[in-house]
């Protein structure tokens, strides 16, 4: 593999992994989806609140640097997706702005419209943020109505590279079955993850009781969305680029990436036994302290194999459903060799960032 | 077209201008907080500690919105700009992944020990947490002004006509940019004369009110040296700033100055009007005053931009007519070319790439290898092909104008400002001086429109430019329909004004607690 197929790889794997740990770290988000419904008192609002708030930066963080890694190793995706399904990304982006201001203003003195405002903010962050980032990563799969033309840059009267071809600008990836699936699938995994989170911290009262009664009702509809969603991924079509440049439909396209790279699969495989084994244990009430991290590192495990699925062997990971052959896979739309290069060597920081989060993390327990 | 630009303008300054009401005060407040909490460290004194704490809620409440206006920034790249997305990613991605990884993760994973850890960790460690989310959030400044100041001096890349955009040939042209150093410096010690001003007006109200005078006499001591020798910087680093404008943007220069017809030893404005009806290449005869008044500093402008008090400072019409002796900053002397020679370069460079695509599709390599001569012979003034006419080359004179003299008369105040509370405080007056500590409780705002007011000449004295001289606003935007925009604009719009609301009362109220 020459080096910058290898490198534009290796930021694909990066930026699913950071996607991966971002579905991992949504416990935040699952946590929150708990507040109007379930939390009742003021008391068990006030845990949930602090158990969120003491994390959410971090989930925070690796949204944005999720986007970040994405626009600097595949500026293309970033600007024919961002540009095209604006209101996608803009409903994403307010769904997760109102829980930043929220868990600061909330309980604070002189706060003048009240708790309720937050917590409704915070409960749809949680309940609609996971769901809408889930539905906007199917697009990977499933791909969008964009039409993109880089020569248009020479064009004076409509320069613009990429537009959408219809008016619901990304809206219209809430039709796509597929897509509502992934957006189920992650509220599911979101919310699964933000009880076991809950259940594994000591002295967590009736809000431990709760989450104990609900984790079924998560768990089981996040289990079978998720097999669900594997099998009709697998029986998918995508498309790969010939010799010549040219996309061509390819049947079972992300089962045979990963049966072309069989130590995705066995990440895949992997992760879903980590699920599986954390949730078996929960659900015999055993280990309650560690089966949150035991669930967490299967899905980001899986989650991780998914995502890279998309675009590894050739795999077009954003198709344009308008014109097969304007859709984006690692090679045409990634930054140059150098770039990545340079970026590469920035990544070797990445375990020194982790070494002192997994620090901050232990100690804030 | 162009209700499109000028929305999607419209989103990304209210956007910018939010997020920078929140960030400059975590800048600097980050250090103050990370000085009292070492004497804390040192003493042992609680009353540090209780210090440490009040500056810290503040700081917190500040911290969350900023990250909230700052991600809508990241979007809006993609979402409004997804032309200058493709065009730039090569080298804007990378300062905002480094951003991400490097920054990001260090001042939230340290905030977090530091707000909540007081209980948790060692008072080493909570110390080092402290320092730290102030440094990760000042290293989160030099990444996105690295990427600024590119936009403002394009360097290390080169335009690859394969894919039809810049590429990045060396990192360290565009991270250590001359430009880049100087933003960065000028940027976060404005930032830490904001912060200083602000304890030094919650100090003084404290004062007023007869209440908390030990907190409020050590903050305003900590606040005045350190505000003091920032703004000291600040002013070595304007210097810098405008000799740079002079070299790379004297478009943006003539607008600050309200120059139309350029000349040596060039007077700066002290005090001036403009006047409203002045337009660029007025027909000879019918020109009209620049000001309906002004006072000017002789040969000042020409000391500023050039640093020599009879350097030849152009005018907007000088620049539009060309035909003068130039020197950028690379030392090359040249004669400018006019605004009509520039376009049909930048033509020759647009069009060369369109034939460039067409042979490569054909195999043709001859064809291919002349017209990518063509285009590098002429990339230098690529985005003028998109320039209509001559006045849109000149940015919105009235905002540069006011917004820079605006920016250096309360800068020089500020002076004053900190001189006297570094008098009155050595001498042990300040409760006895209301007029001073009441001065320094509406300097809050002044110093607010200050810092507004430099990113305004900074950005509004660019226009048209995106990419200086390379791409222009019509061809950076992205390809919606205007009334998204004008949607999300107002939905921006409402949301950030009923944060800074409730933000504001919520501050207030902390301040009122007191520690």
């Amino acid at each position: 593999m020459e080096l910058l197929s290898f490198l534009q790889h290796y930021w694909w794997a990066v930026v699913s992994l950071l996607g991966a740990l971002l579905v991992f770290l949504l416990f935040v988000q699952g946590l929150q989806s708990l507040l109007l419904f379930s939390a009742k008192t003021t008391a068990d609002k006030d845990l949930v609140c602090q158990y969120a708030g003491h994390k959410w930066e971090i989930t925070f963080t690796t949204l944005v640097t999720f986007g970040g890694a994405a626009f600097a190793s595949f500026p293309l995706f970033y600007s024919t997706s961002f540009g095209g399904a604006y209101w996608a990304w803009i409903v994403l982006l307010l769904l997760f702005v109102i829980q930043a201001i929220s868990f600061e203003f909330r309980n604070a003195a002189g706060n003048i419209v009240g708790p309720r405002l937050f917590e409704i903010f915070l409960f749809l962050n949680g309940a609609l943020g996971t769901f809408v980032l889930g539905v906007a990563v199917g697009t990977l799969f499933s791909g969008g109505a964009f039409v993109m033309e880089k020569t248009a840059i020479t064009d004076i009267g409509n320069p613009a590279i990429s537009y959408w071809a219809n008016a619901w600008n990304g809206l219209d990836a809430l039709a796509n079955p597929f897509n509502l699936l992934l957006g189920l699938v992650v509220f599911f995994a979101a919310r699964t993850l933000g009880l076991l989170y809950a259940i594994s911290k000591p002295d967590n009262g009736e809000i431990g009781n709760i989450c104990r009664r609900k984790l079924l009702f998560s768990a089981l509809p996040f289990v079978l969305l998720f097999v669900a969603f594997v099998v009709w991924l697998f029986l998918r079509t995508g498309y790969r680029a010939n010799a010549a440049g040219q996309f061509e439909a390819v049947d079972y396209a992300y089962l045979l990436a990963m049966v072309e790279n069989p130590w995705i699969l066995a990440l895949l495989l992997l992760g879903v036994v980590a699920v599986l084994a954390g949730l078996i244990m929960q659900i015999l009430g055993k280990m309650e302290d560690k089966n949150f991290y035991i669930v967490g590192a299967g899905v980001v495990l899986a989650v991780w194999a998914i995502l890279m699925s998309a675009g590894f062997s050739g795999n077009a990971y954003y198709i344009s459903t308008i014109d097969p052959q304007m859709s984006l896979d690692l090679a045409n739309s990634s930054s140059s060799l150098f770039t990545l290069k340079v970026m590469a060597v920035v990544s070797l920081a990445v375990p020194f960032v982790l070494a002192y989060i997994a620090w901050a993390w232990r100690k804030m327990r | 077209m162009e209700s499109l630009i000028t929305l999607s303008r419209l989103q990304f300054a209210l956007t910018a201008i939010y997020h920078w009401l929140f960030v400059p005060l975590t800048l600097g407040l980050g250090f103050i907080i990370a000085f009292m909490e070492t004497k804390y460290y040192r003493t042992g004194d609680e009353f540090w500690k209780r210090t440490t704490k009040f500056w810290m809620k503040l700081f917190a409440i500040n911290f969350a919105v900023g990250v909230a206006t700052g991600i809508i920034l990241e979007f809006e790249f993609g979402t409004n700009w997804s032309n200058y997305s493709w065009f730039v990613g090569d080298i804007f991605g990378a300062p905002l992944a480094i951003e991400g990884i490097f920054a990001f993760f260090m001042e939230s994973t340290f905030f977090a020990v530091m707000y909540f850890g007081w209980e948790k960790v060692s008072r080493k460690a909570h110390l080092v947490s402290t320092w730290l989310t102030a440094f990760g959030t000042n290293l989160s400044a030099v990444w996105i002004l690295v990427a600024n100041s590119w936009m403002q001096y394009p360097a290390g890349m080169a335009f690859n006509p394969d894919t039809a955009r810049n590429e990045m040939v060396s990192f360290v042209d565009v991270a250590l940019s001359p430009v880049a150093i100087n933003k960065f410096l000028h940027t976060v010690t404005n930032a830490y004369v904001l912060a200083s001003i602000v304890v030094i007006a919650v100090s003084a109200w404290f004062l007023l009110k007869n209440r908390e005078h030990e907190l409020a006499r050590k903050s305003i001591r900590i606040a005045t040296i350190f505000g003091g020798l920032s703004l000291v910087a600040v002013m070595l680093t304007g210097h810098t700033s405008s000799t740079n404008v002079a070299k790379l943007q004297p478009m943006k220069l003539a607008a600050m100055e309200g120059l139309y017809e350029g000349q040596k030893g060039a007077p700066l404005v002290a005090v001036g009007m403009l006047n409203p009806s002045k337009k660029p290449m007025e027909q000879a005869g019918q020109e009209q005053d620049p000001y309906l008044f002004s006072l000017s500093m002789p040969k000042m402008l020409s000391l500023l931009a050039t640093n020599s008090t009879d350097g030849f400072v152009p005018g907007i019409n000088d620049i539009i007519r060309g035909g003068y002796e130039f020197t950028d900053i690379k030392g090359n002397t040249y004669i400018e070319p006019s605004f009509e020679q520039k376009k049909a370069q930048g033509t020759l460079a647009v069009n060369a790439l369109k034939e460039y695509q067409l042979a490569k599709k054909s195999g043709n390599d001859s064809l291919m290898a002349q017209t990518r001569k063509t285009l590098d012979e002429n990339f230098k003034y690529f985005g003028y092909h998109y320039i209509e006419k001559a006045e849109d080359l000149v940015p919105p004179v009235g905002i540069t104008f006011y917004a820079f003299h605006i920016m250096v008369a309360l800068g020089m105040f500020f002076v004053l400002l900190f001189v006297l509370y570094y008098i009155y405080g050595r001498k042990n007056k300040l409760e006895d001086t209301p007029w001073l500590l009441k001065l320094g409780i509406i300097s809050v705002p002044l110093v607010y429109i200050c810092s507004q007011a430099g990113w305004m000449v900074a950005e509004v004295g660019r226009q048209p430019w995106t990419i200086q001289d390379l791409l222009p606003v019509n061809a950076a935007v992205s390809g919606v329909a205007a009334s998204n925009v004008a949607t999300t604009f107002i939905i921006f719009a409402v949301l950030f004004t009923a944060t800074l609301v409730i933000e504001l009362r919520i501050m207030f109220t902390q301040i009122k607690k007191g520690a």
